[in-house]
């Protein structure tokens, strides 16, 4: 086992310890799939892609709260609206749970949304496409949370511990979501023929988007194969993407919707279904702020701090008042 | 409700309290992807839903809870014009959630303790609404004592709602408690937190002519309409359609 010499905690490292046996100790630890916890030793660049991964999680649930927030007013029966209201409350914990894991690696909420507000940091692309009907609300249950679940449930053995943990509480409640959106499709497919037009129109609409949350194919994926060569992730965009593909097809048979691919058609070799080809351009587009509602995001995260930026320093005026007092009476 | 129902739901109070809850529970929810942090996101969220769930509870006393919310019109809402008050700054919100809370909570208190058909439902969402209280107070002091343009915030949103209050203390037909007998307490609570906020206890009327018992009336506040016509669109635009 590995375990001894990985796990020395990282301060050690300061004390002159040859960095070269921490880092044969790292990759027997990683390659032995044990878990790096936030004391252990780590090479740079392994906590700078977590940093930059775990952020860039963490901001598209806050930012993904927007999409959703955009219809608890209008949700059209009082069962549907505490659903989504528990949903988008959910999202706003996943964000704290998935800050707090980031913490761990010596960074802070604060720098993290600073450069989120900076656009230093990104978030997922799929969240810059607008929530125009109520089905719209179902249609990111059921892909966008499905393409996410896809994704994440990989990360639950992700071999940064903190993340990993993150992750399996995560999933849950995602996968509570995903079953939510695709019965409220349900119900609408099932519905007037104006709710199952609704629904057709939305499923339309986010397919394509839900595909790209994937990423860029194999070949064209900067981080890839460091990151799994680390563990952290598991397996190809490419892979992910068939594999949501593959689940996907037969639930919009049972839902009575179709997704909107001429290509898409079962292949018996590949024991796999094909489909057509993703529109790369519209993808870099969005992810260079160029789609629909980037600006639209951003702005309403940056007002949402700044408005609130009076609050929080009434509390940490308020706190620091009080722990003199308590100061005061101990003194 | 679990309790067999030997006597009529007295319709008014129960639509009294559920319009309460439904409306103040649709402005918090407005608030979401909007607060000063992350922990008020799930915070605003939790309460919008716990009210939300007393409202399903009291309206279906009454009938079904869709028809009662999408498609009543402003004249036949029962709740409070507090409760209906546009959220405003942090420190609105919070002087409403105060007042509203305060009340809320000595009222189910008391119904709780009684036998009558309200008792099941204020048990439980007793509970619910002492963390209410709870949340309002601690940030009423928060704001109240923090710094010195935050306690300026707080003074003014508690003028501004208070010419709302005195309406909580007036009588609803078929509620097992005189609300007008909650009042002292009340207003003992609300102005010992407004005073360990450093804040001063408004000096308006409560309530005049033009308020007293109103909400309860039917006659609402000019934010209202635009509320309910957000709220109820999408149902009001598929009569008959199940969601």
């Amino acid at each position: 086992m590995a375990t001894a010499a990985a796990h020395q905690t990282y301060g050690a490292e300061k004390a002159g310890a040859d960095t070269t046996a921490y880092e044969r100790a790292f990759d027997a630890a990683v390659a032995a799939d044990e878990r790096i916890e936030p004391r252990d030793w780590m090479p740079d660049a392994y906590r700078a892609t977590l940093v930059r991964q775990m952020a860039q999680h963490a901001h598209s649930e806050i930012i993904g709260m927007q999409p959703e927030a955009n219809w608890i007013t209008r949700a059209p029966s009082l069962r549907r609206k505490a659903i989504l209201m528990a949903k988008v409350q959910d999202e706003a914990g996943h964000g704290l749970y998935l800050y707090s894991a980031a913490e761990t690696l010596g960074t802070s909420r604060e720098e993290l949304l600073d450069k989120l507000h900076a656009g230093r940091q990104k978030y997922s692309s799929i969240f810059n496409y607008p929530t125009l009907t109520w089905a719209d609300v179902g249609a990111i249950g059921w892909l966008v949370d499905g393409a996410a679940i896809t994704n994440q449930v990989p990360l639950c053995r992700c071999s940064y511990g903190p993340y990993a943990r993150a992750m399996i509480r995560i999933c849950k409640e995602e996968s509570f979501h995903q079953r939510q959106g695709y019965e409220l499709l349900l119900a609408l497919s099932r519905g007037t023929a104006e709710q199952h037009a609704m629904a057709q129109d939305a499923v339309d609409r986010w397919w394509w988007p839900s595909l790209m949350m994937f990423g860029p194919p194999d070949d064209e994926s900067a981080h890839s194969a460091q990151s799994m060569t680390w563990k952290i992730k598991r397996h190809s965009n490419d892979e992910l993407r068939q594999r949501f593909v593959d689940i996907c097809v037969p639930q919009a048979e049972s839902l009575g919707l179709t997704l909107p691919d001429p290509d898409l058609k079962w292949n018996e070799e590949r024991q796999h279904y094909d489909f057509g080809p993703i529109d790369w351009t519209e993808f870099k587009e969005v992810l260079k702020g160029n789609g629909p509602c980037n600006e639209q995001r951003l702005t309403q995260r940056r007002r949402a701090h700044e408005e609130g930026a009076w609050v929080r320093e009434a509390a940490a005026a308020y706190a620091a008042k009080h722990n003199d007092i308590t100061g005061a009476m101990q003194a | 409700m679990t309790a067999p129902r030997t006597t009529p739901v007295p319709t008014t109070a129960a639509l009294a309290l559920g319009d309460d809850a439904l409306v103040l529970s649709h402005r918090l929810g407005e608030w979401a992807g909007h607060a000063p942090v992350l922990e008020e996101e799930v915070a605003l969220a939790n309460i919008a839903l716990d009210l939300l769930g007393q409202a399903r509870v009291l309206l279906s006393m009454v009938g079904d809870e869709d028809e009662l919310a999408y498609l009543r019109e402003e004249r036949s809402f029962r709740n409070l014009q507090l409760v209906e008050q546009p959220n405003g700054d942090f420190a609105h919100t919070i002087a409403r959630q105060l007042y509203f809370s305060t009340y809320q909570h000595l009222l189910y208190t008391e119904l709780a303790a009684g036998d009558g058909l309200f008792a099941g439902l204020a048990t439980k969402a007793v509970k619910e609404v002492a963390y209410h209280r709870d949340h309002a107070e601690q940030w009423t002091l928060r704001i109240g004592d923090g710094t010195e343009s935050s306690r300026e915030r707080m003074l003014r949103a508690t003028a501004a709602l208070w010419r709302f209050t005195g309406e909580m203390f007036q009588p609803v037909e078929g509620l097992d408690v005189d609300p007008s007998a909650l009042e002292a307490a009340w207003l003992d609570a609300v102005g010992g937190v407004l005073r360990r906020a450093t804040l001063t206890v408004p000096e308006g009327p409560r309530s005049g002519a033009w308020t007293a018992g109103a909400g309860r009336q039917g006659v609402h506040t000019e934010p209202f309409g635009r509320m309910l016509a957000e709220m109820q669109y999408l149902h009001r635009s598929h009569p008959g359609a199940s969601w």
